[in-house]
């Protein structure tokens, strides 16, 4: 009995935590989105099987909500991973002290509060003559409604760059000096080391970090919806994820679609457990499992 | 890199242009907060502490004061990281020193936990809440954030208890200590940097959190200063000023931190942490 109870016992808090909001919402996420639950409905709500999905497939909207969550995946991708790297890269070549000073200024987008850091891009982006933007430019907009899907990937992407650079920095770090002098030796540029010495070498950490954002993109919703709210106007930059959370969430569609929103949720949900299991297949799991060091019993 | 380029000069102009948005909006923040107006980032008029008001007038346009806010912020702060440092420690000390059957499968499904997205839960967790009685609590969005970041603590402690020598808590162990009292006395002081580490951590994405409170919060009393400085946007007529003063003394204590600490935080963001 005694060795199960010690392991119970230290496990038992964040088990419990895990299954009431990790276990327990995938379950419910996916039985609430065949039910036709809403604010009206929400202590007895019908079953409705397959019905929100068939609503779903049948949304006039689905196009543009799929056409916009695939543009916002792959730009912000492109512009995450494509500046993680040159900032990797540029990092790199200076002398460490200052090289650190400027890693450490691109974490300051991912550490400081999100409603604090669309604020500042508001602020920027608004009418002449408060806004940077408009009195440099010499035209007068807002320009987040002017030009909503450049700002929200550039206002993502600078948040997101700083996960990539973290990672190529590292790796870089790891790459055995002697490769460097012998290139050096070589009589390589600094280019030609660049790119015949370090990327090559680097494939395998862009390969993960493209993965993981790819995930992380297409669940994340929270900077859209701070600085567009998926307009201006109608659905311009809606994307997947923000249309679950209106549908289910917001007060402007007065809470009714609920099940529909769950539906859409669902369907994320699925993804991300399919995603996650195939990370932990090429992450190798079994190196990960180390025995235990001590056991007595 | 060992080998430093001959331009490298050249490299560091490039970098100090396309970090420049940073600073600027950083410099934007503390002038508009500071000063009467300002056009782009000239300072036009005097310096003006009315930007401020919010700190002595009690209530803006019928907001909660700006100290509930504050004591609701660093109350769910404190508290998440609190919850999740001691849960996954203790849970990464057993997974790391004990032997019990479904072992690798828990591990397992912390990796996967680890990687999956959580914000895709939302809509069940409002539910959730809803049906526990714990929705527009505090209390509740303490419970759901910190569970939704327990796996990646777990992870992070587990791998400095790995890297622990275990000597010492053998030799308590063999003394007749109990486990709890190994973990507490011997383990968890070994672990400081971890510990540390996943606080830190735990304390700056508890503090910026938006999206949970803004979902699962309605009253004013339960407001944290994210849903405070996000209502003024809701105003048909923003007031960039107090607004950027509320933004400033809402993001101060990450400003100090990373002023103070910005060596420490490139480590702990470095060592796998996700974001």
């Amino acid at each position: 009995m005694r060795r199960y109870a010690i392991p119970a016992f230290f496990l038992t808090p964040a088990t419990v935590l895990i299954v009431l909001f990790f276990m327990v919402p995938v379950v419910a996420t996916l039985l609430l989105s065949f039910t036709d639950i809403s604010t009206t409905t929400l202590s007895k709500p019908s079953w409705v099987g397959l019905g929100n999905y068939r609503d779903l497939l049948a949304d006039p909207f689905l196009k543009k909500i799929l056409a916009n969550t695939g543009k916002y995946v792959a730009l912000t991708l492109l512009f995450n991973v494509g500046m993680g790297l040159v900032l990797a890269l540029l990092t790199s070549l200076v002398p460490s002290q200052i090289g650190d000073q400027f890693r450490a200024l691109w974490l300051l987008p991912r550490i400081l509060p999100p409603v604090v850091y669309v604020f500042i891009w508001q602020g920027l982006l608004t009418q002449a003559p408060m806004g940077l933007v408009s009195d440099l430019l010499g035209v007068s907009k807002n320009w987040i409604a002017a030009a909503p899907w450049s700002v929200v990937i550039l206002a993502n992407g600078m948040v997101g760059a700083s996960f990539g650079m973290l990672i190529f920095t590292s790796a870089i770090r790891a790459i055995s000096r002697e490769l460097f002098y012998a290139a050096a030796v070589d009589g390589a540029t600094t280019w030609q080391t660049v790119r015949r010495v370090i990327l090559p070498l680097l494939s395998w950490p862009i390969l993960f970090v493209t993965a993981y954002q790819t995930l992380s993109l297409l669940t994340s919703f929270e900077y859209i919806l701070l600085l567009t709210d998926g307009g201006p106007g109608f659905y311009t930059t809606e994307v997947w994820s923000l249309r679950a959370y209106h549908l289910a969430l917001s007060n402007y569609f007065g809470n009714v679609e609920f099940g529909l929103g769950a539906a859409m949720a669902a369907v994320l949900v699925l993804i991300g457990i399919l995603v996650s299991l195939f990370y932990l297949k090429i992450f190798n799991f079994q190196n990960l499992v180390v025995e235990p060091k001590v056991e007595v019993n | 890199m060992p080998i430093r380029p001959p331009s490298w000069r050249l490299i560091l102009i490039v970098l100090g242009l396309i970090t420049l948005p940073i600073g600027v909006g950083t410099l934007w923040l503390l002038l508009t907060a500071l000063f009467n107006q300002v056009h782009g980032l000239l300072p036009v008029g005097n310096i003006n502490f009315g930007n401020w008001r919010f700190l002595w007038e009690g209530s803006i346009n019928g907001r909660p004061p700006i100290w509930v806010a504050l004591f609701n912020s660093i109350l769910f702060a404190a508290t998440v990281a609190f919850i999740e440092v001691l849960v996954a420690s203790m849970a990464a000390y057993a997974i790391s020193r004990m032997n019990f059957p479904g072992r690798r499968l828990y591990l397992g499904m912390i990796l996967v936990l680890h990687a999956f997205p959580a914000v895709s839960l939302l809509i069940a967790i409002y539910y959730i809440l809803r049906v526990l009685g714990l929705f527009d609590t505090l209390f509740g969005v303490i419970l759901v954030k910190a569970s939704l970041e327990i796996p990646l603590g777990i992870w992070l402690m587990k791998g400095f208890f790995d890297n622990l020598s275990w000597e010492m808590e053998m030799a308590a162990l063999v003394d007749g200590a109990s486990r709890w009292t190994v973990f507490r006395k011997v383990a968890l002081p070994l672990v400081r940097p971890g510990i540390l580490a996943l606080g830190t951590f735990a304390l700056l994405s508890a503090w910026g959190e938006f999206i949970l409170p803004y979902t699962l919060i309605v009253s004013g009393k339960s407001w944290t200063l994210a849903l405070y400085l996000q209502s003024f946007l809701r105003e048909s007529f923003v007031d960039y000023g107090m607004m950027a003063a509320v933004g400033l003394f809402y993001a101060l204590p990450v400003f100090v931190f990373f002023l103070l600490g910005q060596k420490y935080l490139l480590n702990i963001y470095s060592g796998g942490v996700k974001g």
